[in-house]
């Protein structure tokens, strides 16, 4: 298709020796990236999508080789490259970006010295040069004051600042190749679009290649030229941008497009086509059109974090430079209504998740009530809250089911806990009755229930932790990011429950999110937050369709544009 | 940084105040009467109460206290009745023995651990990981007192190599003028070179023995805090930057290891430091530990407090230079000044 490829992987099998034998992590792939072309590959995790690019640089970690095939680099065979041939043209030809900007840069080390390793190790700077071409370098990722910022350490800067950085690092000598690992995971969505159009300007301004590993297929569509879709270690389907988005057609292609958000679809329509639930309910986001009466009221709520010593760097770095206390959240109201969900949206840092921490009670606030269901929560210390009788009807599902789970607990153990602390059983049941029956409403197979978190899949963990957190039936969830570690389609999978939960029980959900699709999607009313402050809110598809405020506004315009549905 | 170091310093006033009371309670509640013992086993009664007065152990507990710390104040930690000579100045003569023994053993551990543990770390699996295992556990397993004397029998009684292990010096030169008590040092001051040939030949044996003890923490621990190091994003980052392999691991891997490897340096240097008498004795090394294990033994109370303070301050500072040095490694930790 392409008449001489600037890259041309033939055959790709990449192997890893485990314990249990060796694991074939890509299998036989082919892949071409033309010159200035910019090609994305898709997939969920496991699908070998960073392995291909670990071979294709060569740093693959002890474990791996690469097992046969051919990797043609503007004439060079690097499959079979000595290592050091290879570390020449690492950096120089070929160059990557990766996730979690912050810990890929070292961080004790000036961003500017380590711009010039990378300078000098290609010896395109003498040493009386090298600061200039440093400074050059982060001035072209558009870095304000490179001068200063030449002097700077990883953490003194944002985590978009370190994606430029790591950027500059890997522009530094300007090389034919780069590849994105995941670039802008774990980023703010305004900070992504700044990142990535930083990105395509280059590498166009440059007539570079580049590869952009994601898993965001909005992501792929706004930014690459041609798709390739990878699933278990195979290539399904490549295809250009346009059309694969348009008529997808591999089965696995179909099935990750429709498990993305997007404007305009309900939450039945992210299921598998086959698998769509014989009983869908259409009443889906109906409740929103009637009254709710207010569960949980919260009125002027404050959280000041003192700018001591003791307080963390990054947040007194947030203080300024005054005495005054830090406002992480400042003097916000708002209600959730009986069998309401509403969703409490911003980027990092701005009090979202301070706010459900409170409600949540497992920190005090400085002032401001909590009203829940009558009774004013503040006046019960965040101490004492877990012995109060409320702890059983606000409960909380966090972030990373991994990490919120109990790697000594079996998953029956990890249900049953709020049990043992509330016993709130029906006579004549167990606790381990009560576990299967929670088990079964969650969708986790009851032969799971003695496997510990590490013999868990993403998705069988987050059921887990929903079966924890309904286990004695609340009132309120507070929803922390719960999808936002989980593979696309397994959180089309979870939301879905989610929002059959609620209705079965009659729950209430408040949900704390930075990905305004998902919150669209689940959410009957939206609070947008800046700064600890709101600065809208109101019906969900109103906020989407016509955001009054400007930051609502930017935020949803920095979306990247997804695929278009058929 | 000043008030970094005098914030850091008022912190640890408290513990000095604890370890003070609690040395002082100890030294009284042990078995054991100096005075008796003092009085010699014909003394009469009345010779042993003579003394007692004498010592001032007939007084009260809380009276006997006040005039320990109200000297204390003074700098005056009160006399050994086995040498006869104030404490201040038994410590001030013997610490620089035991410092330099100690520091010279680390240095040598270090010389070899650092570099074993890096390799170990990089080659991991390879038979320079099994090797540095191996040498790090015989080390440890292996009481000091027993490689102390096989080094002794082997270079000294077989080979003759190393001079007899009688102390710091060779008893037929002089002592250097003292200047910082330091052997090593003070002989180079004199210019006194066959002193400090001497010297070192002394002391080769000694610090070989306590090198080999702290071999094992200070290569498990650099192995391990590399292995984890290298396991990082940035570094993955610095090779796919194309960095020659000695900068990824010299300059990007081994300087965020050192933070951990710096802790346990401080930890395993103010352990040798009181806790090496069994090489003191077997290199009749004039050192702090044999000195504080003599006084106990007689229930002379003011070395043992005497000893305890010193201890407890010495790591007082020496901890202050790690944070300190920490400050200097790791720029975040400058922040919290």
């Amino acid at each position: 298709m392409i008449p001489s490829p600037l890259l041309a992987i033939r055959n790709l099998t990449v192997e890893f020796a485990t314990r249990r034998g060796t694991v074939t992590a890509v299998k036989a792939i082919d892949i071409d990236v033309g010159k200035g072309e910019t090609v994305a590959i898709v997939g969920e995790s496991g699908s070998g999508k960073s392995v291909t690019s670990y071979a294709l640089m060569r740093i693959l970690d002890r474990a791996g080789r690469i097992a046969s095939g051919s990797m043609i680099f503007s004439g060079l065979e690097l499959a079979r490259m000595p290592e050091t041939e290879m570390r020449n043209l690492r950096g120089r030809e070929l160059s990557m970006i990766f996730q979690n900007p912050r810990a890929a840069l070292n961080p004790i080390r000036k961003i500017g010295h380590q711009i010039e390793d990378v300078l000098r190790q290609h010896a395109l700077v003498g040493a009386t040069q090298a600061q200039q071409k440093a400074i050059e370098a982060l001035a072209n990722v558009r870095i304000a004051r490179p001068e200063e910022r030449y002097h700077a350490y990883p953490f003194e800067l944002s985590g978009g600042m370190c994606q430029r950085v790591v950027i500059a690092l890997a522009l530094a000598c300007r090389p034919q190749l780069l590849i994105a690992d995941e670039p802008t995971t774990g980023l703010d969505v305004t900070t992504q679009k700044a990142v990535m159009d930083l990105v395509s300007e280059l590498t166009r301004e440059r007539a570079m290649s580049s590869i952009l590993i994601t898993h965001d297929l909005g992501l792929a569509a706004a930014y690459a030229d041609r798709v390739v879709v990878m699933e278990k270690g195979d290539v399904v389907e490549t295809a250009d941008a346009n059309t694969i988005f348009r008529t997808p057609l591999h089965a696995y292609t179909r099935k990750l497009m429709r498990a993305t958000p997007r404007p305009g679809c309900q939450l039945r329509d992210l299921l598998p086509e086959e698998t769509i639930s014989p009983v869908p309910s259409p009443v889906a986001n109906q409740p929103s059109k009637q009254q709710h009466a207010p569960i949980l009221r919260v009125e002027n709520l404050i959280k000041e974090y003192p700018k001591a010593k003791s307080a963390g760097g990054l947040l007194s770095l947030l203080g300024g430079k005054s005495e005054e206390p830090f406002r992480a959240v400042n003097a916000i109201s708002f209600c959730v209504g009986r069998g309401e969900s509403v969703g409490l949206v911003g980027e990092s840092g701005c009090g979202k998740s301070t706010t459900s921490l409170m409600v949540t009670r497992l920190i005090d606030a400085t002032s401001g009530r909590i009203e829940f269901d009558g009774t004013d929560l503040t006046q019960i210390p965040a101490r004492q809250f877990a012995a109060s009788p409320f702890r059983a009807r606000i409960q909380m599902v966090f972030q990373d089911p991994t990490d919120s789970l109990n790697p000594r607990f079996t998953a029956a153990r990890a249900i049953a806990d709020p049990l043992l602390r509330f016993p709130r059983l029906k006579p004549g049941e167990s606790i381990r009755q009560r576990c299967e029956k929670l088990a079964g409403q969650v969708g986790l197979p009851l032969d799971l229930l003695d496997r510990f978190p590490h013999q868990l899949s993403g998705g069988q963990k987050a059921r887990v932790g929903i079966a924890r957190a309904i286990a004695l039936e609340p009132d309120l969830i507070i929803l922390d990011e719960p999808t936002a570690a989980l593979d696309v389609s397994v959180q089309a999978i979870v939301l879905n429950l989610l929002q059959d939960l609620k209705q079965k029980l009659g729950m209430s959900y408040l949900f704390v999110s930075h990905d305004l699709h998902v919150v669209g999607l689940m959410c009957d009313r939206l609070i947008v937050m800046r700064g600890g402050e709101i600065v809208e809110q109101g019906n969900s598809a109103d906020i989407l369709a016509n955001p009054r405020h400007e930051y609502t506004q930017a935020l949803i315009a920095a979306i990247p544009a997804p695929p278009a549905s058929r | 940084m000043l008030r970094l170091i005098g914030a850091r310093l008022l912190t640890t006033i408290p513990s000095i105040i604890g370890v003070i009371i609690v040395t002082f309670l100890l030294t009284r509640v042990l078995p054991g009467d100096t005075a008796a013992y003092f009085a010699g086993p014909t003394a009469s009664p009345k010779a042993i109460a003579e003394i007692r007065s004498k010592l001032g152990l007939d007084q009260p507990l809380p009276q006997q206290f006040a005039s320990y710390v109200a000297a204390l104040v003074k700098g005056d930690l009160g006399q050994s009745l086995t040498t006869g000579q104030p404490v201040t100045r038994d410590i001030a003569a013997r610490l620089p023995a035991s410092a330099e023994l100690t520091l010279c053993g680390l240095l040598l551990a270090m010389s070899v651990a650092l570099p074993l543990g890096v390799l170990a770390a990089v080659r991991q699996g390879s038979w320079i990981d099994h090797l540095c295992r191996i040498i790090a556990t015989a080390g440890v397993s292996l009481p000091v007192f027993f490689t102390g004397l096989l080094l002794v029998f082997v270079f000294y009684f077989i080979l003759g190599w190393s001079p007899a292990p009688l102390g710091r010096l060779d008893v037929f030169l002089s002592e250097p003028p003292r200047v910082t008590g330091f052997l090593l040092i003070d002989t180079l001051l004199a210019g006194d070179f066959p002193a400090f040939r001497a010297a070192i030949a002394q002391l080769i044996l000694p610090a070989v023995t306590l090198g080999i003890f702290s071999l094992a923490p200070i290569t498990r621990m650099t192995r391990a805090s590399m292995l984890a190091v290298l396991g990082a994003d940035f570094v993955r980052t610095a090779r796919a930057s194309g960095l020659s392999s000695g900068k990824v691991i010299g300059v990007y891997a081994f300087r965020n290891a050192m933070l951990p490897v710096v802790t346990t340096l401080g930890m395993v240097f103010s352990f040798l430091l009181g806790a090496n008498v069994l090489v003191e004795k077997v290199f009749a090394w004039p050192g702090i530990g044999s000195y504080a294990v003599e006084a106990l033994i007689a229930s002379d109370y003011a070395p043992i407090q005497g000893f305890v303070l010193t201890m407890a301050v010495m790591y007082v500072m020496l901890n202050l230079l790690i944070d300190l040095l920490y400050g200097f490694i790791d720029p975040r930790v400058r922040l919290e000044g």
